[in-house]
């Protein structure tokens, strides 16, 4: 069974229609990539899934227990609120010392958990966000633009992380990125938002898909090779569907 | 004891000092000092409808600053300029309660007094419902403590952790209401965001975690209270606003010892 299932979704905020009939699911272990230009829903989309955002038509299923640790978009704490990292980890839930350790030496950020949250760099931020996200040994991790504010060495590292996370640990990973062709080869599904799905399937075939590149065009295609992942590992979950095939459909 | 005026002007400022100051932290941190102005004025109306219509002026202040403040909270997040319509807000409940208190007929109201406080008139049934208000606040603050902490960091964060941060945001206005109530005959309408805010902002520059913040403020604010009353008393000023102004010269403090680099809580 899926972790997530959306069917039919749709979501209306105010005047503006963000979603219609998006059918989506993603699956254990599985990373998904979801794309789109500014304003497409991308974030909409995974607000309703973590529960901040009641659809105004469809279906959200959700897996019995479903754990999902999810890192927003922007943090920005206000300058007033001392908070240090330890703090910010054990919030809203108090976790042993050995627990919050693990969970950033995960995210490859060790020994920070005393500085206060406005001293560190964007790179240690974003970490410190993931590690708090893997506290609850999460079955999805949602993350928002992981990289936003990051150089491209730091944001391929931080990738090659959350790769590591889910080798590690098996945890199915969706997230939004604008940085479409170096996340793309790190994922095995890509779904390409528009306020609806435009197209979805492997990286290659979203990347070739007429749909995807009357929005994003066709010039940058040299950037895949930017970061490359390793392909020679197999995750035994995708063989079984229908979608791993890639489907566009004209919308 | 309790006899003694000194002793219940004390203990009437200790108690909205401990039960403001956690509360002020979520005003300074989520940026509602407007929000708090807002309130604190309107229950000027609701002193002068309590007035009218003899009722007991605390309740009057509290239907009137929590209605405002569930208005400001219902507003908030649509799309309305809130610096600006919180400015209208707060400065127009003022003045429609000014103007309402001077419909009063033959009712000799003491503006000033709720107004700036009248610390040193709080009766013992006053100071009953002043603790009464503080403790339930103060409860209400701790229980709701990391909810409202995670609101505050990121809605989507709460979200996430099965908190509703729009839950937490109602429990910060009813909070709110309940200190402006409490508060104004002790530091009147005009001076309760500072009592919210100052010790907060004092507590800021030497302290590492939101908790040792909060507990900062308390006794700042506490400290604040103290002084001022003693202060007031020597030199005969106004109570409300010595207490503010000590608390001023406590945030002057802080700010500068933090320049110097001084050590942290």
């Amino acid at each position: 069974m899926s972790l997530v299932t959306l069917m039919g979704l749709g979501v209306r905020l105010g005047r503006h229609q963000a979603l219609s009939h998006v059918d989506f699911s993603i699956d254990k272990g599985e990373i998904v990539t979801v794309v789109g230009p500014n304003g497409s829903g991308k974030t909409t989309l995974l607000r309703s899934i973590i529960g901040a955002q009641k659809p105004t038509s469809g279906k959200i299923v959700r897996a019995k227990g479903l754990r999902i640790g999810y890192v927003p978009q922007s943090l920005s704490i206000d300058a007033t609120l001392p908070l240090t990292v330890n703090r910010f980890l054990n919030l809203p839930l108090r976790h042993d010392r050995e627990v919050t350790e693990q969970a950033l030496s995960v995210a490859g950020a060790q020994g920070l958990q005393e500085r206060q949250m406005s001293a560190l760099s964007g790179g240690q931020f974003q970490r410190i966000l993931l590690a708090r996200a893997l506290l609850k040994n999460p079955d999805l991790l949602i993350l928002d633009e992981p990289t936003t504010g990051l150089d491209q060495p730091g944001s391929a590292a931080l990738y090659r992380q959350i790769e590591q996370v889910r080798s590690d640990l098996g945890t199915a990973i969706l997230m939004v990125s604008h940085e479409l062709h170096v996340v793309m080869s790190a994922s095995d599904r890509v779904v390409c938002l528009n306020g609806h799905v435009c197209c979805h399937g492997t990286p290659e075939i979203v990347a070739s898909a007429p749909e995807y590149r009357a929005l994003f065009g066709s010039g940058t295609q040299g950037a895949l090779a930017l970061y490359r992942h390793d392909h020679d590992h197999h995750h035994h979950s995708h063989d079984s569907h229908s979608h791993e095939h890639g489907t566009c459909d004209h919308a | 004891m309790l006899d003694d005026f000194l002793v219940r002007a004390t203990l009437a400022g200790v108690g909205v000092a401990i039960a403001a100051a956690p509360l002020g932290c979520f005003v300074v941190w989520r940026r509602m000092a407007y929000f708090g102005d807002a309130t604190a004025h309107a229950a000027i109306l609701g002193v002068a409808l309590s007035l009218a219509l003899s009722t007991s002026v605390f309740t009057g202040a509290l239907a009137v600053a929590l209605i405002m403040a569930l208005t400001v909270s219902m507003l908030t997040g649509r799309g309305y300029a809130m610096d600006t319509l919180l400015g209208v807000l707060a400065h127009s409940a003022l003045a429609f309660g000014l103007v309402a208190v001077s419909f009063l007929k033959g009712v000799r109201v003491d503006l000033d007094a709720y107004l700036f406080g009248d610390i040193l008139a709080v009766s013992k049934s006053d100071l009953a419902v002043i603790w009464s208000g503080a403790v339930l606040v103060l409860v209400l603050t701790i229980w709701r403590w990391s909810a409202l902490l995670t609101s505050t960091l990121n809605p989507d964060l709460a979200y996430a952790s099965g908190i509703d941060p729009k839950r937490e945001q109602l429990v910060l206005t009813l909070g709110l209401a309940m200190v402006v109530a409490v508060a104004i005959k002790v530091i009147g309408a005009l001076l309760i965001v500072a009592l919210l805010i100052i010790p907060a902002a004092s507590a800021r520059p030497v302290t590492r975690t939101p908790e040792a913040m909060a507990l900062c403020a308390a006794v700042i604010g506490v400290v604040s209270a103290l002084l001022g009353l003693r202060a007031s008393f020597l030199w005969d000023t106004p109570s409300g606003p010595t207490i503010v102004c000590v608390a001023a010269v406590i945030f002057l403090g802080t700010n500068l010892s933090a320049r110097l680099g001084l050590g942290k809580l």
